[in-house]
């Protein structure tokens, strides 16, 4: 009989993952560091026409953009004269499962049930896990989602707890699961006993889900203000949303605009710690998941992650909670949109970075997303405050994660303030060579790295 | 409570003990099991919470687990207006008020 305690299945993850993607990252996988990029993508066999006919007739993509005048307006107030660039938002929640996720969920499974799969895993935080389930019951397919839920006390966050019975919703079997890395475990083992295919967030059909994100601002930004935008901003965190957008702008033709991504800072508080875990107020979207996944992207449930932020940010800003919070009552207060947590962490970035930027400009927020019981400020905040944590007002600059959200005192409050990339970028480097001989850091080493940072190989080359 | 066979009802189990969970985690997590809890229609004739149960998932699939409880709550909710938010929204619509509209 086959061993299903932890080191045993740990130990067959590379079969299992095989059998459960219908790829074969063979080809990939021949070198410890590099590997085609380009290639893995074109694993998908569809153009991104394709791709949106795909998703069109899961009813999927096309959402709505929307300029946010009065936003705009609050930002040029604060700004010096000829600043202030025109903010829009892409209305995401307008998917079958309300956000972004559903683009994902759509193009990976149409490749399951390509593949002659009778049923999808997925192991999420929430929303990917909501898409999936939307998208099986169109099909006809089982679907099970792991999910890490609770603490150790059986409690859980409002957000996780709406995201799961989103899931629930949907048809799903949802496995609860309380904190720890070891969710990863529970998954292997359903895939091993379902044969079910791995929804994966990070396969290159899951990428390539996302490419129509990109490719219809384009389309819809030419249409509003006659040109592509100067900037994009993407809320980050495994960093498909990313990946997929910056593809998806490059392919309609928008070589110059600028790819920002944006996560809230959860700094000081551990991914895998049970007492953290009912102390962050976002689920994703956050420091915690894009860090490591920006530094690192090969740390998932594939061999190889076709989401590869560093290949396309150029600046990395970072939110506090209370600013995401504040910036959450003007999207409803001043746009009358009530909308879920995570676009507006892209929102509150735009607002700080369109009062640098010239009135002409403009920057597109790539997302918005569902706003169900358990993901308003109310509900999480709410749940905060009756667990010791302080709610105040000021400079939300002293937030301490973990301790306090301060909402801020005014809109001027809200900062640009970047992540070094250049110790991002740096660090991959690093952690890549440590992978390779010294004899065998050759020039194809360095040019994957440097398209993998977008730093130049002269430059690669010397941190080597 | 009895719960009966067909009842919706959730069930929990140990996945991992303390002792079988990697030693790289935090001290604090590795102190308490790895758990699951999940929802299912009642095999098990009759039971009582606490006992070992059978359960059929929504997709057919048979767990056994401890009953804690029939057809739970999701209680997740809006929570109550938080009086910081509300005093911004107030704030910015003043703001928006008295700023002159452009062009
Ligand atoms: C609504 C929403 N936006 C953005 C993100 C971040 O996307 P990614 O993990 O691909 O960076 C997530 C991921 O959990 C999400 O659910």
């Amino acid at each position: 009989m086959t061993k299903t305690d932890y080191a045993s299945v740990m130990a067959r993850k590379g079969e299992i993952m095989l059998s459960s993607l219908g790829i074969d990252y063979a080809p990939f996988m021949a070198h410890p560091v590099t590997f085609d990029y380009e290639a893995l993508m074109g694993l998908v066999p569809y153009d991104i026409d394709e791709v949106r006919q795909v998703q069109a007739r899961a009813g999927v993509g096309s959402t709505a953009l929307i300029e946010l005048r009065q936003i705009t307006r609050l930002a040029r107030s604060l700004s010096s004269k000829g600043k202030g660039a025109r903010i829009f938002v892409k209305d995401e929640a307008a998917n079958p499962s309300g956000s972004y996720k559903a683009r994902r969920a759509a193009l990976s499974l149409h490749h399951a049930e390509q593949a002659g799969f009778k049923g999808v895993v997925t192991a999420t935080s929430g929303n990917y896990g909501a898409a999936v389930a939307s998208q099986a019951a169109r099909r006809n397919l089982d679907c099970v989602v792991v999910q890490e839920v609770f603490d150790s006390h059986g409690i859980g966050q409002p957000e996780i707890l709406e995201k799961g019975r989103a899931c629930e919703i949907y048809g799903a079997e949802v496995m609860q699961l309380s904190v720890g890395p070891e969710l990863f475990y529970s998954f292997l083992r359903v895939l091993e006993e379902t044969g079910y295919f791995n929804a994966s967030l990070y396969t290159p059909f899951a990428i390539a889900g996302v490419e129509p994100l990109g490719f219809e601002i384009v389309e819809q930004m030419q249409t509003a203000t006659g040109a592509a935008p100067d900037v994009v901003i993407c809320t980050h965190a495994g960093g498909g949303n990313l990946t997929g957008t910056a593809r998806g702008l490059r392919k309609a033709g928008a070589d110059r605009t600028q790819i920002i991504g944006a996560s809230v800072n959860l700094t000081g508080l551990h991914m895998a710690s049970d007492t953290d875990f009912n102390r962050k107020h976002f689920t994703t979207g956050h420091t915690g998941f894009g860090i490591p996944f920006a530094g690192w992207p090969d740390r998932t449930d594939v061999p190889r992650n076709a989401a590869r932020v560093l290949r396309y940010m150029d600046r990395y800003l970072l939110l506090k909670q209370g600013e995401v919070f504040y910036m959450t009552e003007v999207l409803a207060r001043l746009e009358g949109l009530e909308r879920g947590p995570a676009g507006n962490v892209s929102l509150a970035a735009a607002f700080a970075l369109s009062q640098e930027m010239d009135a002409d400009q403009t920057i597109v927020v790539q997302e918005t997303e569902y706003a169900g019981a358990g993901k308003q400020p109310s509900a999480q905040l709410s749940f905060a405050r009756s667990r010791g944590i302080e709610i105040l007002r000021g400079d939300s600059e002293a937030e301490i994660p973990g301790q306090t959200v301060i909402i801020p005192d005014g809109p001027g409050r809200i900062q640009v303030r970047d992540l070094d990339m250049t110790k991002l970028r740096r660090g991959l480097v690093k952690k890549a060579a440590a992978m390779v001989e010294d004899n065998a850091r050759d020039d194809a080493l360095v040019q994957f790295l440097a398209d993998e940072t977008q730093m130049s190989p002269t430059e690669i080359t010397g941190l080597l | 409570m009895t719960s009966y066979a067909a009842d919706w009802v959730q069930i929990h189990k140990i996945i991992l003990r303390p002792d079988e969970r990697p030693k790289t985690l935090p001290a604090e997590t590795r102190a308490v099991p790895l758990e699951m809890r999940v929802k299912g229609w009642q095999v098990t004739e009759s039971a009582e919470i606490g006992d070992q149960v059978r359960v059929r998932t929504v997709l057919g699939r048979e767990q056994t687990g401890e009953l804690i409880a029939e057809n739970p709550e999701y209680g997740h909710d809006f929570g109550r207006a938080i009086p910081e938010l509300l005093a911004a929204g107030d704030e910015l619509v003043a703001m928006m008020r008295d700023m002159p509209k452009e062009d």
